[in-house]
């Protein structure tokens, strides 16, 4: 924009990108021009369908895989060896268990097929995301949103409880936490993990309950007789949605950088199991004589990570409604050229 | 003010009660820390499992052993704080004492690196908004957003020390990466000038070209293997720095302080020889680097007065900025006298960039500036793996910030009344859009000390992620209740600290 201001067009070129932005939303509802500016978001878009393609490969190569309870119910894969599985090692003519067509990430220095291994770690990963993602983001939106909206001492309360939540550094819950029950599986891991991570969301809530709840349309519900209850879920709610989106997606991404890396000190996912961060921690040694066996793990954490972070970048593109899409130049152009013709229309 | 402060210390003190309180007894109930020695066959079993009964006072129920713990803690009122004492009977206090000068020293650097990279990043991705390097740049912040730290480290080892070594056999720069790292230069350099195509072509080859050329020179002197910049090269870059510094701060028009900022250089080479023969005498101690710092400070202040008549502010600090850098760079020349040494010194055998640990223990000069040269060679993998990953915070946030403040109504005013772009972004814009950064700034600073637990583990440092670690696996509660005790003070503190700075720097913002 800056370069814009100098020239003596810049006036008219402002004008000229409002125009087109005028002309583009004309007639659409909020949930309609919302969709439409994350779809022109080509990454967002890209990276949304690589997230569900890698989610659904994982798991249909994997299986499902629940520990919860007396009887662990498993389903098994497409994929035939399982991370208990020791087929027999294929030797290559340069080392031990490298890539082979039998085993496309190799075999690790027991024989258990990697590739085998490398999906159980992504579906742990995957899991917990989702999971942290779903607790850390509800109770992280009803604490704001009670807060921001009753304010006075519920909300001297609540920020007080959520300050000292956020005393306790992120790395010490989740050390003593997956310390502790890292060994009952992810679940449970990822569930404890989510209480403790709504705190900077419900900060971001409450502020934007506060600023909200001043508004006409609040005033207008509660005139015509609505109940907090149904101010604060049917007519705040939706308009703070956008801050809440693209919140919970970065804690999404954080939350899978948080699991590998507790599983990678030891404090997260614990043996016979495997993560992401506990297959690098285990071969991070072997990477001069099977780099394979470093590379895959580390390349599968940063696809997902990367493609969550470019969803977020997206939606928050697309919720914000000072973000004007950038508007080609070839666009500009030509609503330049055309413009002289315009004055003798009128 | 004054009763805001005491009101929100008073807050503080109440919660940091209620959440080690509550850790203490977490960590206390939630497993045995003899269980091993119970099922063990050892014949001074039972001795073990009464000695540790009473020195971890197992014996006393958690909530209650907790006030015996705050007990302790609260002489830090009257100055005899008492930690308790860790399982092995090492003294807390002592541990921690000793973990924290380690622990600075790993994060400080990358923390304050990341903040000046990052906010340089993203200033200039916001006024370069929608072009290509802003476009590469997101991108590359996404991905160090998404790069596991561990991960990372195992890569900067190999390549950045092992292959860094073997390559320093020879010293000379193979063809190929000549090539390649001159041709990295010229798309950085080509990125940042706008225009059209040619433009940018032209520019880009004669960055290519130059950057060849330096790294032709680097080879033909063997630079790499003996260092130096010299008097004339310390000059030059002192001067390049200063003109640069006084052309963003100021305008390169503003004569005045153009020639205080280039007394400062002269400075600077007048006490080039000099400094250098106090510096190598053997009494040469880490407080004796800050004396000829200071002392160029002192000139830089008083050049700007005795140039400068009106508006003294700016003068003052863009020659205080040039003599900071102008002391780093003496610094900075020393070592690089020392490189050569250095290599040759036992234990080191040309293989300088360690991968592990905080120092070599296999030295054996008393040398300060070997010493000092291995501690920072020590410290330059943790801090470049540290700074990529925090590095791009700071780039997203302070890009989204000055983007917000660039559309604000009074930046059209500053430009409408004429001011040139480097003054409307300089003093007006870039100023307001750092204010939200203070608060991830406070806090940055106040979780160094909260070690990082992840790098301290790939790197092998002992600081205080290392003593967490430990306290942890092996449940030595006052370990963990002693690091717990300082970073959570921290993190509350820096929380004040953040409301109080964004009070005073945005007046709009009243603390109550």
């Amino acid at each position: 924009m800056s370069e814009n201001n100098q020239n003596p067009n810049a006036v008219d070129a402002a004008d000229e990108e409002r125009d087109l932005i005028a002309k583009e939303t004309v007639g659409l509802s909020q949930g309609q021009l919302i969709r439409k500016r994350f779809l022109n978001h080509k990454p967002a878009v890209f990276s949304l369908f690589f997230l569900i393609f890698v989610t659904l490969f994982v798991y249909s190569a994997s299986g499902i895989h629940l520990n919860w309870g007396a009887t662990p119910i498993t389903v098994q894969g497409w994929w035939p060896y399982t991370i208990t599985d020791i087929p027999e090692t294929v030797f290559c003519d340069t080392s031990v268990g490298c890539p082979t067509w039998q085993h496309p990430f190799g075999q690790d220095p027991l024989g258990r097929d990697y590739f085998a291994l490398v999906m159980r770690g992504a579906e742990q990963s995957i899991v917990v995301m989702l999971i942290i993602g779903f607790f850390g983001g509800f109770i992280g939106t009803v604490v704001g949103a009670i807060s921001g909206y009753f304010r006075g001492w519920v909300d001297a309360v609540l920020m007080r409880f959520t300050d000292f939540i956020i005393t306790i550094p992120a790395i010490i819950i989740g050390a003593v936490i997956g310390f502790r029950v890292g060994n009952l599986g992810v679940v449970p891991l990822a569930i404890y993990l989510g209480l403790f991570s709504w705190t900077g969301l419900s900060r971001l809530v409450r502020g934007e309950f506060l600023s909200l709840r001043e508004r006409e349309f609040v005033d207008a519900a509660r005139v015509a007789g609505a109940s907090n209850r149904r101010i604060i879920f049917k007519h705040i709610l939706p308009n703070a949605m956008g801050v809440i989106i693209v919140s919970v997606t970065l804690m999404l991404s954080g939350a899978i950088l948080l699991e590998t890396g507790l599983s990678y000190i030891g404090f997260g996912v614990q043996a016979p199991d495997v993560s992401l961060g506990s297959l690098i921690s285990d071969y991070q040694d072997s990477f001069t004589v099977s780099p394979w066996l470093f590379y895959w793990p580390g390349v599968l954490i940063i696809l997902i990570a990367l493609s969550v972070n470019f969803i977020g970048d997206g939606l928050r593109d697309a919720f914000d409604p000072r973000q004007r899409r950038q508007i080609s130049r070839k666009e500009l152009l030509k609503a330049t050229f055309k413009k002289p013709a315009d004055p003798t229309q009128n | 003010m004054f009763s805001y402060i005491a009101r929100r210390i008073g807050t503080a003190l109440l919660i940091l009660f209620g959440s080690s309180f509550i850790v203490y007894n977490l960590e206390a109930l939630s497993g045995d820390p003899i269980a091993e020695l119970r099922t063990s066959a050892a014949r001074n079993r039972d001795f073990l499992i009464a000695y540790y009964t009473r020195q971890l006072e197992l014996d006393v129920p958690p909530p209650l052993r907790y006030f015996h713990w705050l007990q302790g803690i609260a002489g830090i009122f009257t100055g005899h704080p008492n930690f308790g004492k860790a399982r092995d009977g090492l003294s807390v206090y002592g541990e921690i004492a000793a973990a924290i000068p380690v622990t600075v020293r790993l994060v400080l650097g990358a923390t304050i690196l990341a903040i000046l990279l990052g906010i340089t990043v993203g200033v200039i991705t916001a006024i370069r908004q929608y072009s290509r390097l802003d476009y590469s740049m997101t991108f590359i912040s996404f991905l160090m957003f998404s790069l596991p730290i561990f991960w990372v480290a195992v890569l900067l080892k190999q390549y950045m020390a092992i292959e860094f070594n073997n390559f320093l056999a020879s010293g000379q720069i193979g063809i190929e990466w000549l090539l390649i790292s001159s041709a990295v230069v010229g798309v950085i350099v080509a990125g940042l000038v706008s225009g059209d195509r040619r433009r940018v072509i032209t520019v880009f080859s004669g960055s290519f070209i130059a950057a060849a050329l330096m790294l032709l020179i680097v080879n033909w002197t063997n630079w790499i293997l003996n260092p130096g910049m010299g008097v004339l090269g310390v000059g030059v870059v002192v001067g390049g720095i200063g003109v640069g510094i006084s052309t963003i701060v100021v305008g390169f028009e503003n004569k005045r302080v153009l020639w205080a900022t280039l007394t400062v250089v002269a400075a600077t080479i007048a006490a080039y020889f000099p400094v250098n023969y106090w510096w190598s005498s053997s009494d040469m101690n880490a407080l004796n680097l800050l004396w000829p710092v200071l002392a160029l400070v002192a000139v830089a202040v008083a050049a700007a007065f005795a140039f400068t008549r009106v508006d003294r502010g700016p003068a003052i600090r863009v020659t205080v900025i040039t003599s900071v850098f102008a002391g780093l760079f003496l610094i900075i020349d020393r070592l690089f006298q020392t490189w050569s040494i250095y290599l040759n010194t036992d234990g080191i055998n040309m293989r300088p960039i360690p991968t592990f640990g905080e120092a070599n223990v296999r030295l054996s000069s008393d040398n300060f500036w070997i010493l000092f040269e291995d501690g920072l060679l020590h410290v330059v993998l943790p801090t470049i793996a540290l700074t990529l990953i925090s590095f791009a915070g700071y780039v997203r946030y302070s890009r989204a910030s000055l983007l917000e403040v660039m559309n604000m109504d009074y930046i059209r005013t500053a430009r409408a009344k004429g001011l040139s772009e480097r003054t409307v972004i300089v003093r007006h814009a870039l100023r307001n859009a750092m204010i939200p950064l203070t608060t991830l700034m406070a806090f940055d600073f106040a979780g160094i000390l909260g070690g990082a637990i992840i790098t301290e583990s790939v790197f092998g440092w002992h600081g205080m992620g290392t003593l967490f670690r430990n306290a942890i696996s092996s449940q030595d509660l006052n370990l963990l209740m002693g690091v717990f005790a300082i970073t959570s003070f921290l993190a509350v503190m820096a929380n004040l600290v953040a409301d109080l700075m964004y009070s005073a720097l945005d007046p709009r913002i009243r603390v109550r």
